[in-house]
């Protein structure tokens, strides 16, 4: 089921599904605000030309127009970088759009610490925080390109508003065609019993890496890829808790509100386990390559081999 | 025309084309930034860095000092060369530009160095800020002027229209908005009728992706100079590159009282080398070595 073969942008995959998808009917209409070549929602554009609608840099605008075609029955996408969807238009997602259930996806690139160069103002670290807060949305963070297509997908086809969040650089491509991606569904990548990592987004990779790691040492490492994280599936996270005792979340987001905030209050209800959580650690990125970020803010395969190690001391002791 | 005493068009000149080779040279070091959008700001920045603006760059935070506000954080490149040039900091530094452990962020944040004045990357946040620091200086009785830079993408967001209307609402008169009006944003052209007919499709309403993949028409901001008037501005139209029109603007703004000015630079993206100009293809990315090459011949002295 899971393979290397090859490095794609999950942001890549917005422009192409969305073409196939009004090829076989379906009434999308995309609003863009000055980044449809960025995050590849031109390309629908080119195609479709009277489907795309461009309203510039006006965020709080693109979330509105929005709303507004899909109250009048289309299926109505909005594309943007994560920093400024959710982040310059969070009123108008809760208001607009998530209290009134509408039909808008927004397919939000650029995410985390990976953009890399641009620093810490292009680095959205807090929107799976703020879109999780939202009653209404399902959120959606692919782990590859496959994915990111299938999340696109299902975004369509399902009723009511998502939130899909992709990244710029060429990550690993870890799922084959085959994949299907369900909603409050946690993929069990790599089965383990000694102790779990649950990831998302460019981290799977790095999880399962760190668990080849763990596995040379003789630990059991379970992987599972929380690519739906709202709705989230309780029943893996609280599987992995009773029968591995130990979780190391991992996320290029900050370590409050997102995925390791949701596995605490999931497994802290049911059957509390010690946690370590990777991912941000309350403060703000710097310019670097992404390589170089991710290895500076102790976001590898190593670092989370070493979370594990420690989680499994403070478990045997 | 008022005096550009101080400074001689021809030294603005050769200060704005080492200012043009810097922002290509630390681009295409770090293969990544925004060059585009740096290069159409150099003459508005030199002109105002080495003839208008109160400063000191061995006192930073000199409360007395005139602000220079860059909206558009993208152009970050721009910022630094300028404040490089001005003595802030030596210019070896800025090949440090977007690397891991440098002062020179990707996009500009406030105090990192010293004289970066607001921490932008997100558009449409200069000119509220400017209002705020403009209001300051009059409940302080300091007399310093602020001055804000804004892109087409600026002036896109409807914040930059809310501080508009605030800052003529409260009769702030010391400041002063500079549009780099090159009509080119992040995906491609921002107004139709600025440049030729780019394909088929005449005028249609809204925007559409032309063959090269650029989109054409992303919002247009046309009559610009009209919509700062009816929200109670004093405006100006010059050319951007010009500096004798720049600082004749910028000197009529200054002594313009009871309404902010605005004056609106018809400028070139890429301005300098030829294969960046008016080409949305280096709004956010590099020339490569070799293209290095070109741009340097084309820009030296
Ligand atoms: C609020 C916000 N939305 C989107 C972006 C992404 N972005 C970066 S630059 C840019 C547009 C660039 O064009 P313009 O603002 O005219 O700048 P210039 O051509 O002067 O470089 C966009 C949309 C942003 N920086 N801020």
């Amino acid at each position: 089921m899971v393979k290397e073969v090859r490095t794609e942008a999950t942001r890549a995959a917005l422009g192409p599904t969305l073409i196939k998808l009004a090829q076989k009917g379906l009434d999308i209409v995309v609003v863009d605000a000055d980044l449809g070549v960025s995050t590849s929602a031109a390309k629908f554009g080119k195609e479709f030309p009277d489907r795309f609608i461009t309203v510039g840099v006006t965020e709080q605008n693109m979330i509105g127009v929005a709303a507004g075609l899909a109250a009048s029955g289309k299926i109505a996408f909005a594309s943007s970088f994560a920093v400024f969807m959710p982040g310059h238009c969070f009123d108008q997602v809760r208001m607009a759009v998530a209290q009134p259930n509408l039909n808008v996806k927004l397919v939000a690139s650029h995410s985390g610490i990976v953009v890399g160069e641009d620093g810490a103002s292009a680095q959205a670290l807090e929107d799976l925080s703020l879109m999780l807060s939202l009653p209404n949305f399902r959120v959606i963070v692919p782990a590859d390109v496959v994915q990111a297509e299938q999340a696109i997908e299902t975004a369509a086809n399902n009723d009511g508003p998502f939130y899909i969040r992709t990244v710029r650089p060429k990550t690993p491509v870890i799922y084959d065609n085959g994949h299907q991606f369900a909603l409050g569904k946690w993929d069990l990548l790599r089965p383990g019993s000694d102790v779990t990592v649950i990831a998302v987004g460019v981290l799977v990779k790095a999880a399962l890496d760190a668990a080849e790691l763990l596995a040379q040492e003789g630990v059991s490492c379970r992987v599972l890829n929380a690519a739906s994280l709202k709705p989230a599936d309780t029943e893996a996270t609280l599987a992995a808790a009773v029968e591995t005792g130990a979780i190391v979340t991992a996320e290029d987001h900050q370590v409050h509100g997102g995925l390791g905030s949701l596995v605490a209050q999931m497994t802290a209800r049911h059957t509390p386990v010690p946690i370590a959580f990777l991912g941000m650690q309350d403060c703000y990125g710097v310019s670097g390559r992404w390589d170089e970020l991710l290895e500076h803010f102790h976001l590898t395969p190593q670092a989370i081999a070493e979370a594990a190690r420690e989680l499994l001391s403070r478990k045997s002791a | 025309m008022a005096s550009i005493s101080g400074a001689s068009v021809p030294e603005l000149e050769r200060t704005a084309r080492r200012i043009r080779r810097h922002i290509v040279r630390m681009t295409t070091e770090v293969n990544s930034g925004h060059p585009g959008g740096s290069l159409s700001s150099v003459d508005i920045l030199t002109a105002l860095y080495f003839h208008v603006l109160r400063y000191d760059p061995k006192k930073p935070t000199w409360p007395e000092r005139d602000r220079f506000i860059m909206s558009k954080g993208h152009a970050s490149p721009a910022m630094y060369s300028v404040l490089a040039e001005a003595g802030y900091f030596p210019s070896e530094e800025l090949m440090t530009f977007r690397k891991l452990g440098s002062r020179l962020q990707g996009h500009n944040i406030m105090g990192m160095p010293p004289g970066v004045e607001m921490s932008a990357g997100a558009l449409g946040m200069g000119l509220s800020f400017s209002l705020g620091l403009a209001l300051a200086g009059r409940m302080d009785n300091l007399d310093y002027h602020v001055y804000c830079l804004l892109s087409d993408g600026d002036c896109n967001e409807g914040q930059t229209w809310e501080a508009a209307a605030a800052t003529s609402h409260h009769r702030v008169d010391t400041v002063t908005a500079i549009v780099d009006y090159n009509h080119i944003q992040n995906d491609g052209f921002s107004d139709y009728t600025h440049f030729v007919q780019r394909d088929g499709h005449g005028q249609r309403p809204g925007g559409w992706i032309d063959d090269q993949g650029h989109t054409v028409n992303i919002l247009s901001l046309q009559p610009l100079a009209d919509r700062w008037r009816a929200f109670g501005w004093n405006a100006q139209e010059v050319n951007g590159h010009q500096f004798t029109e720049i600082i004749d603007a910028l000197e009529k703004a200054k002594q313009h009282k009871g309404q902010p000015s605005v004056i609106i630079c018809q400028t070139t993206k890429g301005k300098g080398v030829s294969f960046m100009e008016n080409n949305p293809s280096f709004h956010g990315k590099a020339a490569t070595k070799e293209q290095l090459e070109q741009a340097l011949k084309e820009l030296a002295d």
